[in-house]
Formats: C-alpha cells, structure tokens, sequence
C-alpha cells in the first residue's frame, strides 16, 4: 500500500508543479495589470516604481520562481484591487463556498442516486422515464438560466426566499456558519439547489447506467438463482458493484462543484470564492487569479488522490495490483 | 463451426471490417430506430427548425439587431405584442436599447449556434487526431498524450474556458478556441477508448500486417468504427458549447451586446429580473433552454440506438 | 417413484422487433433423481432459454407460454413470485457457463455463499459460512477456509466453476441445472469437474440437466440425451443408443463433425449451412435445408414426433442399427 500511495504523491506533485508553470504562463500572458490598477494620466515614473515594485520588470522565469519561492513560504501575493493578502481573501470567502458546495453535493447525492437505482431497476416504466427526462435536464440546461428562474419564481414572483446574498451566521461545533441559522438556510437552499441540479442529472444518469448493466450480468442471474430476492441482489451485490464509479465520479465532480460554484455565486451575489475570480478576471488582479488557479489544481489533484484510495479499498482487484 | 476459407489454402484475405450494409440502408435502419421515441422526432424537428430560423434570420427577423443606426430609444422596454416606431408589433418586446426581442434572439440564436458548431467540429477534428494519434502509435506517445487528456478532464471546462478568455479577451474566434480547447479531450478519450478496444480486434492487425500506409489503416479501418460514439458526444458537447458561451456572456467575458447572443441577452435581462419586464430574460432564456435540451434530446436517443445492446 | 424433473409441452417465447419467436417450442422430457441428461445443441438452439425457463427466469420481452414444469412433483408455473423464488436454489439450482462472470468480483466468496445459505435457511452467519466451508470441501476444494476468504480474482477459472456449483449445491436441490459449465474451462480441469458431477449425481441422488453443444462431453456423462434444433428437441433417447445410432440426420451430422475416430488427414464432414434464425424458419421441417434426406414432404409439413422408445422429429429416420 506505501508503495502504491507513493507512486501517487509523486504523480500529483509532478502534476502540481506542471499546472503552476502553464497557469503562471497563461496568467502572464494576459496582459499587464498596472494599465488596470493605475490613473491613466499617471506618469511615467509612477508608472515604472509601480512595475518595479510587483517585480513586473523581471522576466517570466524570474518571477515565476519568485511565486513559488512565497508560495513555499506560505505567501500568495497581495490582491491588486483589495490591497489584502490573496491568502486572507481567499480564506475568508472559502467558508461561504464550502457550505454552498457541501448542501448541494448532500442534495444531488440523497436525491440523484435514489432516484436513479429506481429507474435503473425500472427500466422502461413511466416513473423512470420522468426521472430520465429530469435528468437531461438538469444536466442541460444552462446552471446561469435556472438560478434567474428560481430568483424570479421564489424571491421575485412569490417573495418567499431572498434571492441572493448569505444570510446570518452562526456557531456549529468550531465552525461559523450560515447552516447554524434559520435565516442562513433560507439564503443557501435556493443557490444550493441550483448548483446541484447538474450533479444531480449526472448521478441519475451514471446510477441507472450502473444499475442497467449490472442487473444484466451473471452474478446477478446467479444470485436470483439461488433465490435471493431482489430487494437482496440490489443491496448486497449491485449497490457495492456500483458504488466505485459512483465514488469516483463523486469524487471529481465535488472538485467541479467548486468550479461550478462560479456560476451560481455570481447569479446570487453569494459572497464565496467563485465570486472572487470572476471578480478578479473582469479586474485582472492577477495575484488572485494565479492563487485561485494554482489552489483549484491542487485541490483536484488530493481529491484525484482520496479517490484513487477510496476505490482501492472498494474494489478488491485493484487493491491487489497497487499493494502487496 | 470450422471456417472453410481456412481449409482451401491459397491466399488469406485480409478480413474487411464488419460493415456488409450499404449506407443506405443503414441510415434507414438508423431512422427506423431513431423514430421509435416521439419526444425525440419532435426534439429532432425543434433542433432543425431553430437553425433554419437563425440563419434565416435576416430573411424572417424584423429587424437588424447590429444596425446601431435602426434602433431607436423611443421604442425602449415596450412590451410584448406593442408597436413601436417601426410601425409593426414587437410580438416579444423590445429592451433597454430599443431593440427588437425576437430579432435579438434570431441573430442570438444564430451566433450560439455558429460558435457551438465550429467549436463543435473543431474539437471533434482534434479530438480525433489525438485520440487516434495516441491510440496507432501506443507507449510513450499514447502515456504522455492520455495523461494531458486525462488531466483536462478531470478540470471543468467552464473554469478552463474561463481563464482562457480571460487570457484571449473578447470575441467569437476567441470564445470558439477557448471552447475547443475545453472539450477537445471528451472526443480525444471517446476516439482513444474505442480506438484501443477496435485495435485489439483480429482485423486491424491484419489490415496492419500488410503493405497498407498507416494512414490508411487509420482512416479506412479505425475511423469508421470509432464514428457511433463520437456522433453522440458530437451532438452533446454542441449543445455543452452553446450553453457554454452562453454561461460566459452572462458572467461578462463572453461577447458584447453589440453582437448579441443568447447569453448576453439574458445576461442583459437579469439586470431586470427585479422589474416587472422579464420579458428581457425570460424569453431569450426559453430560445436557449429549448435549444439546448432538443439538442440533447437528440443525442440522447442517438446514443440509444446505437447503442448495441439495446439492440434486440 | 416421481421424477425430480418432468417438463412437459415447455414453449417460451420472446416478442422481439422481427416478430414472436418461440425460443424453445413445446419439449418434453423429465430427469430421475440421481441421473444426468444432456442437452444438446448448437448455440440458438434454445438449449439456455429452456434451464432459464425452468426456473423462471426468463425476463420480459420473453414470457413461457405453456407446459407444465414439475420439480419433484410440485407444478412450477403459476406459482407466486415469492413461490418461485424460494423454489429456486433450495429445490432447483442453476450453474452457468463463464465462472468468470458468475460471481460477483467485489465481494468475498465466503460472503457470496453464505448469503445464498440464509435466504433459504435461518441460521447465524457464523454456521452459514460453516456450511458453506462444507460445501466447498464436498467439491473437493482444497483449504476451504482460505478460499472462503478470496475475492474471485484470486481463484482460478475452474477453482471458481467449483465453487458456482457447491453453492448450487448447499441446499441440497433435486434438480440442477447446468449450463455448459465446463466449456469455458481447461480441457483437463474440465474432466475433473465432470468426473466430480458424476460422483455428486450418484451419491447425492441429485438430478442433473447438463446443457451443452458438445456431444463428446455428454456422451460420457449423460445416461439421457436431448438434441435440441430451433427451439424443438429433434431427437430424445438413452445416451449409448443415441450416440451409437443415431436416428435424426441433424444427430448423425453433429456426430460425424466430432473428430474422434476418423482417419487422420481426412477433411471432417461438415452440416451444411448454418442455423436458422428463429424468427423467420422455414415452412416444414425447420432442418430441411440442410438436411442430405429432405424430400418434398419436408418442404410442406413439419414433422411429427414419432415414438419407438425413441423421439425422433424427422419425416425420414435414419434406420435404427
């Protein structure tokens, strides 16, 4: 197992350092962020200490190993249009992301892979094929157009939630939450049901799938005939047979909830980190984006990780070929 | 039982892929099938009338969206089914520029589906390039490329497309590469996984074992059995790309509104949402949301039919 | 004394795009306790279809249109769901071809067995594995225990084969039904496991019904034999008349395609042509166009089963040696 796990580590850090070189790149490729940051009448000394100072004058190599000499540190930069650490900014918008994310990822999953093992067992009936119908859409149409629909149904047209923002906080074991107050419920749900709606649609598809194709194969017949009955074959045999994609899928779309969250903060001002990037893309701050970028792929990269562990330990036949 | 080619000596015969039908009849036995669901006959229909409209639009539309010169303030935020200055009725209202809604969203429609095709067809043909790149030549190419693909995958495409016109800046060739670029890898994976499965088979290798250029093999024998899956993720990642663009126009780096789109439409509507004039939303929200779900309806039930075990 | 098998009139059917096809159309034979009959066929010819029928297993589009099904006397068809299910591994039990498919690769073999055990018996999960570590012994299992604990990766094809049969066989079923469980296996594993049936049949009194394409392997195992041909068995009687003289021409050409006992260097006779599809046979004798006896008579009229302590379904016999 030690070998497998560092066989992996090694692939994500060599991962890790690949993505910061394109992304710094890329980032620096966009233009020069003090046209942004400063009075376009300044002058040009003003002008020039300002570059000197972001150390914008160094070439690309320089200032990449710059970065990462305070990233090692700990140090992400300074934002360029709030004036704070990028640390600090990312870290006090990640908690208002984490619980948006966390509700939804809980709503996709305790809805969608029910509802998809139904229509996985039903092929065919009516309840599965509304439940497919579902699916496709929420997984087709755009997350932007259903966040307006709901604002416009509920806080517009009914009045019933607020239609953006995060609500009051509380305490919730070590943590300060909106989730620890009624009000903050009332402002999460409608966004965290907009962000799941995808996932949602994802997991219907990929448990009926599952579900289809291991109802179809031998060791399922086998298992009805010895008598077992279904509601047996279905808990014992299949849910564990198609736990590891649904695991593994989780997995990587709980990394895309994040990235999705994007979307859906900026339809309901909720104040999280995805609100900070676009903020920082349509203002250039180049020290958030970069941060933001790096931090994304090294999230991807431990949750690749967990996943990778967790499906060794679901299915025995690969957790044969990484240990021994 | 016993195969009598092999008993009667001679010449082997390179054994040709398994398509014995002509295309003709198999593309009548495709709509036999394909006809079988009606909500995606209907979908099918929807899809085909949404592009006649917008790209007829300059025939149908009443009015030229892009003609700064045409529009007129006066006519501002009239409702539904109001006449304005023009002297005809605005049957879907008019916005904030004195717009014309329906002539909006025909041109919208138009550039969506210009950008969701090309991007459409530009990844598939990259796509397919890598995938079979990686799949002929396998080892190190096949790692490296696979690993790069793999990787993309496990990245959004929104966050991907994001940052990448962040970096290209506005535009629709700029929005129509950050595209390709976002989706190439879903056609790359499908073209390599069933590249590698169809490379295992006895004809490939035999196709391979005579004189034939590599190309050819690769054209002649691979391609056409990698086609069923690619059409499907096609006709999805079409209709992902217009729901793509449109997703970065509302967040303000796709396209402007002098050159609408159905994002920026709606991304212009949701300024109003507050007000009672949700015409401005809601109605290029529709025209997107339709498009969108005909569209995968369509790829859905064309994954479906040819699927081979749903074949009985 | 009631045979622990007795199928009677068994028609299956399936409504598929190209029509109705009748899978297995009106057989008839039944197995004594403690004997093996095989079931011949080519692949299509209904041999599957009729051990999924009897334990109600066929699946919609296809549904079992008539006959009676009787294990040990008690009619299965018409019986509840419920019925049927507990019938199923207790009284009649089925083992499958591939024993790479059959048993579910996440799960340990221990757990999969016992699991088969308590569905049919109330017992601790302690006692259950006790039987099924028993079970696995009566295969002739080395270390039961151990392969108790596996996953299925780490067994063998044929160390796996065993144990899809000593869990066929943990409720001690009258009847079981196995579906060419040796073909995927070893030639020399597969005369273990065949030498193993033999030894189980006669001890245990259980009644096999051995479906296979491959009339070698019947002939030394089965006391009966049924050969099946689009969906009919064609020709039905005991093994040695039935392999020593054959009466149906499609027996005598399966016989004749099996490559013992001929000259070396000499071409194998062949069937012409290839199984029929089901769903469009020809009018008459679905074997006619193949068949090196087929007269005009075949081409109209299909043929009755004619019965001299021998079932034959053909116009023009062979004569009996």
């Amino acid at each position: 197992m030690t070998g497998f796990l560092l066989q992996r580590l090694m692939q994500a850090a060599a991962v890790i350092v690949a993505m910061s070189v394109i992304v710094f790149t890329g980032v620096f490729a966009i233009g020069n962020p003090i046209d942004v940051l400063i009075d376009p009448g300044a002058d040009q000394a003003i002008r020039a200490k300002l570059i000197a100072q972001y150390g914008l004058d160094q070439p690309l190599w320089r200032q990449y190993f710059a970065f990462v000499g305070n990233v090692v540190r700990g140090d992400l930069g300074t934002s360029m249009v709030y004036n704070v650490p990028v640390v600090d900014l990312v870290f006090s918008r990640l908690p208002a992301t984490l619980e948006l994310v966390l509700v939804s990822v809980t709503i996709a999953a305790g809805i969608g892979i029910p509802a998809g093992i139904w229509a996985g067992y039903h092929p065919g009936s009516l309840s599965a094929r509304a439940i497919m119908a579902l699916s496709v859409l929420g997984f087709s149409v755009p997350t932007f157009w259903i966040g307006m629909l709901l604002i416009m149904t509920f806080a517009v047209q009914l009045g019933w939630l607020p239609s953006g923002g995060r609500g009051d906080l509380g305490q919730l074991l070590w943590f300060e939450t909106s989730l620890a107050t009624a009000d903050g419920w009332s402002h999460v749900i409608m966004p965290a049901i907009n962000l799941s709606l995808f996932k949602m649609g994802l997991m219907i598809r990929l448990s009926r799938a599952g579900m289809v194709e291991a109802m179809r194969t031998d060791y399922v017949r086998f298992a009805r005939a010895q008598g077992l009955p279904d509601h047996q074959i279905v808990t014992r045999h299949v849910l564990r047979n198609i736990s590891i994609p649904l695991v593994t899928v989780f997995g990587l779309e709980l990394g895309s909830t994040l990235a999705f969250a994007v979307v859906t903060e900026s339809v309901f001002n909720w104040p999280g980190v995805g609100k900070l990037i676009i903020d920082s893309i349509l203002q250039l701050d180049r020290p958030v984006m970069v941060s933001y970028l790096v931090m994304v792929v090294v999230l991807f990269v431990l949750i690749n990780l967990v996943v990778d562990l967790i499906y060794a330990r679901l299915d025995p036949r690969v957790r044969l070929k990484g240990g021994a | 039982m016993s195969d009598t080619t092999l008993s009667e000596g001679g010449p082997v015969p390179v054994p040709s892929a398994p398509p014995a039908e002509t295309r003709a009849t198999r593309l009548r036995h495709f709509w036999d099938d394909y006809r079988r669901a009606p909500m995606a006959v209907a979908a099918l229909g929807l899809v085909v009338l949404m592009l006649l409209l917008s790209f007829g639009a300059p025939l149908v539309a009443p009015q030229d969206p892009y003609d700064m010169a045409a529009l007129d303030y006066a006519d501002a935020f009239l409702r539904p089914g109001e006449t304005g200055s023009g002297g005809y009725v605005h049957l879907l209202g008019t916005d904030n520029a004195g717009r014309d809604m329906l002539s909006a969203i025909l041109y919208g429609l138009k550039t969506s589906f210009v950008i969701g095709l090309s991007a459409g067809a530009l990844a598939l043909a990259l796509g397919i390039s890598v995938g079979l790149t990686a799949a002929y030549f396998g080892s190190r190419v096949e790692a490296l490329l696979m690993r790069v693909v793999d990787l993309q995958l496990s990245m959004p495409a929104i966050l991907l497309a994001l940052v990448l016109v962040a970096v290209l800046g506005q535009g629709v060739a700029q929005i129509v590469l950050a595209l390709v670029v976002a989706q190439y890898a879903y056609f790359a994976r499908t073209t390599h996984g069933a590249a590698t499965a169809e490379r295992r088979k006895d004809y490939i290798e035999a196709a391979r074992s005579t004189p034939l250029p590599t190309h050819r093999v690769l054209l002649r024998h691979l391609l056409p059995n990698v086609m069923p899956p690619l059409i499907v993720v096609a006709t999805v990642q079409v209709a992902s790309a217009i729901a793509l663009e449109a997703t970065l126009s509302f967040l303000g780096v796709g396209l402007p509104l002098t050159e609408p789109s159905l994002g920026s439409l709606i991304s212009n509507g949701f300024k109003y949402i507050h007000t009672d004039r949700t015409w401005l939303s809601i109605y290029p929200g529709v025209a997107l949301m339709v498009t969108v779900v005909a569209i995968n309806l369509v790829g859905d039930q064309v994954r479906t039919v040819l699927d081979p075990r749903n074949s009985r | 004394m009631t045979a622990a098998l007795d199928v009677r009139g068994l028609t299956t059917r399936f409504d598929t795009r190209a029509g109705l096809v009748t899978a297995v159309n009106d057989i008839s034979f039944s197995v004594e306790p403690g004997r093996i009959l095989g079931l011949v066929g080519e692949s299509g010819s209904g041999k599957s279809v009729t051990g999924f029928s009897i334990l109600g297993l066929i699946d919609a589009p296809g549904e079992v249109a008539a006959g009676e099904i009787r294990v040990a006397g008690t009619e299965l068809r018409g019986l509840a769901p419920a019925a049927m299910r507990r019938m199923r591994g207790s009284k009649v039990a089925m083992v499958f071809q591939d024993p790479m498919m059959t048993l579910n690769p996440v799960l340990r073999v221990g757990d999969q067995m016992a699991m088969a055990v308590r569905v049919h018996e109330r017992m601790s999960k302690r006692a259950a594995w006790a039987r099924a570590r028993d079970a696995l012994a009566t295969v002739g299992i080395p270390a039961p225990e151990e392969r108790l604990m596996a996953y299925p990766h780490q067994l063998s094809g044929g160390m796996r084969q065993r144990v899809a049969i000593a869990t066929a066989l943990l409720h001690r079923p009258g009847v079981i039904i196995a579906d060419e469980p040796t073909t995927a296996l070893d030639v020399s594993i597969q005369g273990q496991i065949l030498a193993e049936i033999r030894r189980l049949a006669d001890e245990t009194g259980t009644a096999i019904v051995w479906i296979t394409h491959d009339l070698a392997v019947v002939s030394s195992l089965a006391d009966e034999i049924c050969v099946m041909y689009a969906g009919r068995i064609v020709e039905r009687g005991p093994a040695e008349a039935v392999i020593a003289a054959p009466r149906h021409p499609y027996t005598r050409g399966l016989l004749d395609s099996v490559p013992s006992g001929h000259a070396p260097g000499q071409p194998l006779p062949q069937i012409p042509g290839s199984t029929p599809q089901l769903a469009n046979l020809p009018a008459g004798c679905p074997f006619r166009p193949r068949c090196p006896r087929a007269t005009d008579l075949c081409r109209t009229t299909p043929p009755a089963r004619g019965s001299d302590g021998r079932e034959v379904l053909c116009h023009h016999p062979l004569e009996a040696a």
